[in-house]
């Protein structure tokens, strides 16, 4: 490549990093400006509402719920998916389309409709069993059924998932030992894309818990936002940041594993991570 | 390879008998009834084309599937309700099979660590085995750093570290080139022989299979057409379709008559007996073909015209246009220059037994 060509292609580069830089980062700088405004126009810029995310309790409990709600959600879609995509791949392959289908359901349905045929099991669930919150996991984990599905099932493609549980099973693994030290280091990037997206998901999802009358992160967002514009940003922001240093992460870890990771699988992995999630991410705020 | 294998070298193979191992999928057949016994220390290969059964009655010994009936018997031990991670099986795959994530003497201990043979033995045991394929010096590579031979040789080198009873060959060298294979092949029958392993070989390559194995059983839809010693398959094959698959036959037309079978003029002896007189087909090895002279002014049954010379090293394969049939002769290299394409020769058939199809048995047989 000649050195102009390679010089024209840097500035391209470069320009386009500046773009889309200026695209992410102006409304985020500019709610963080908002977030910083004190009471009036002479007021000098503050971080109460910052400060308040601590301070107001509801807000805290909120925080705290939605974490646990996405760790109990990503724990249980691993625990659940992943080994049931692994069996009926090895096993039962002719059923692949329907879990593929089933998986992806949610994601043509409406959030308004499933809440509306879940609302009579939450009714019972309330009464029968439990009221707390972190009984929402449950129907985040449908929510986040198919975005998960598509992130394993690209770790899952990009490996001889049979030849490999059969090398373990020949040297003497049980299928645990196959499951927890064969297979899953070798897909830790579409795991951590999974678990990202569930992560990203349950932080933003509003509509579930609003209609079933819980108060997870972003329901009181919009709660706080009623009263004291200024913290409701600041939570959104932050929320915003959280997701952006799990992407961060994800990046880092997935180029850690590229000496032996196939890498066209890992970028296929990232790229639609990052698809996905911006979208995830989008939903955050409405 | 060092003098360190001496454990390994010692160790007697045990006996393995499959017993009337069925298996079907759905409506086919893939395994019809095999029965098959492997001395201790022998190497077996299963030899057929593609769908034959050879690769199930390997997956069945392994116990990665399940038979719809029949015994598998390792060391006198019936286990064929044992899991496959039981068996005391070491298997290598015609795909590569390193665990992407571990260097190839993580990859080798990985096995050991499952039987929990500690630390110091295992790194001990790794370099051993590693040394044995001639691979000591990439114990700390990825299998990306590895080419496809020397992933292969590190699979065999994982699957003979924990001292299995058995070791089983899954068409180990199928992906590898010419070159590679031919290399690999005889390194696998060296560490065979050197640790004496018993062990079952399936490959549908029948050079691989003559080459490397004690005994070579041939398969065809589901069962063993006959099993025997390289040189027996290849020489006095029993069934007609060994004696098409291994190797090269013609397909001669000849009538069976006075206890032979006369082709062209030429009276040869039977290999089957009581074959009923008439009109047969005699599958005539191409070496058992050779030029007999110049026919540029002969004529009869044998004479014809050189249409290609395949060079093929030390010899040569010529083929012939009867007028009705074409023919294959092998004849060394130096001697098949004598017969450009475009020149008239004279054949001679060797009166070797040869294998007959009657017209009876192809209409049974179909």
């Amino acid at each position: 490549m000649s050195s102009a060509r390679r010089f024209r292609l840097q500035v391209f580069r470069i320009a386009v990093f500046v773009v889309m830089g200026l695209f992410f980062l102006v409304p985020i700088g500019s709610m963080f400006e908002f977030s910083t405004r004190g009471n009036s126009a002479t007021a000098p810029r503050n971080l109460d509402a910052w400060l308040n995310i601590v301070k107001t309790p509801e807000l805290s409990e909120a925080i705290i719920a939605s974490l646990e709600l996405a760790v109990i959600t990503t724990l249980a879609m691993l625990v659940l998916v992943l080994p049931t995509m692994v069996w009926v791949r090895l096993r039962f392959s002719g059923l692949s389309r329907v879990i593929e289908f089933i998986c992806l359901i949610p994601l043509t349905v409406p959030a308004i409709a499933l809440v509306v045929g879940m609302v009579p099991i939450y009714r019972w669930i309330n009464i029968n069993v439990n009221d707390s919150i972190l009984t929402l996991a449950f129907a985040y984990l449908i929510l986040v059924l198919p975005y998960a599905y598509r992130a394993l099932d690209a770790g899952l493609s990009a490996i001889d998932l049979k030849t490999l549980s059969e090398a373990a099973r020949s040297l003497g693994a049980g299928w645990a030992t196959v499951m927890l030290r064969v297979v899953m280091p070798n897909m830790s990037t579409a795991i951590l894309n999974a678990s990202l997206l569930s992560v990203a998901l349950v932080l933003g999802e509003y509509t579930f818990a609003n209609l079933l009358a819980y108060e997870n992160l972003q329901v009181a967002i919009a709660y706080v936002g009623l009263v004291d514009a200024g913290t409701s940003i600041a939570v959104a922001v932050a929320s915003l940041l959280f997701a952006f240093v799990l992407l961060l992460i994800l990046s880092y870890l997935g180029r850690r594993q590229a000496p032996f990771a196939q890498a066209g699988a890992a970028d296929y992995d990232l790229a639609q991570t990052v698809g996905l999630s911006g979208g995830v991410i989008g939903r955050a705020g409405r | 390879m060092t003098g360190s294998h001496g454990s390994e070298a010692t160790r007697a193979g045990v006996e393995v008998r499959l017993e009337d191992l069925r298996r079907t999928y759905g409506t086919t057949t893939a395994l019809d009834g095999l029965t098959l016994t492997l001395a201790p220390g022998e190497l077996v290969a299963l030899l057929g084309p593609s769908g034959c059964g050879k690769t199930t009655a390997l997956r069945l010994l392994a116990g990665l599937e399940e038979a719809n009936g029949g015994r598998v018997i390792i060391a006198g031990k019936d286990v064929t309700n044992v899991p496959a991670n039981r068996r005391d099986i070491g298997m290598v795959f015609q795909a590569y099979s390193l665990f992407p994530h571990m260097t190839a003497s993580q990859n080798v201990e990985f096995g050991l660590q499952l039987h929990r043979v500690d630390q110091d033995e295992r790194r001990r045991r790794a370099r051993e085995v590693l040394d044995l394929v001639g691979l000591a010096a990439h114990a700390n590579k990825f299998a990306h750093q590895m080419s496809g031979g020397q992933q292969q040789r590190v699979a065999l080198a994982r699957a003979l570290a924990i001292r299995p009873k058995v070791l089983l060959l899954d068409e180990p060298l199928s992906a590898l080139d010419a070159k590679v294979r031919g290399r690999l092949r005889d390194e696998i029958r060296r560490v065979q022989l050197e640790v004496g392993i018993t062990t079952l070989f399936v490959t549908h390559d029948q050079e691989e299979a003559l080459a490397i194995a004690d005994r070579v059983g041939v398969m065809q839809a589901g069962r063993l057409e006959q099993l025997g010693p390289p040189t027996e398959i290849y020489s006095r094959p029993t069934t007609p379709f060994v004696a098409e698959f291994v190797g090269l036959s013609n397909r001669m037309p000849g009538e069976v008559k006075f206890g032979g079978v006369e082709v062209r003029g030429t009276q040869l002896p039977l290999v089957q007996k009581d074959v009923p007189a008439g009109p047969a087909v005699a599958l005539v090895r191409p070496e058992a073909v050779t030029i007999a002279g110049d026919g540029e002014s002969a004529s009869g049954p044998l004479v014809g015209t050189v249409i290609a010379v395949a060079f093929l090293g030390a010899v040569s394969r010529v083929t012939v246009d009867l007028g009705d049939i074409t023919v294959l002769a092998q004849l060394p290299t130096s001697a098949a220059a004598d017969h450009p394409a475009g020149s008239r020769v004279r054949l001679a058939l060797r009166p070797d037994p040869v294998l007959v199809e009657t017209k009876e048995a192809t209409t049974a047989s179909a």
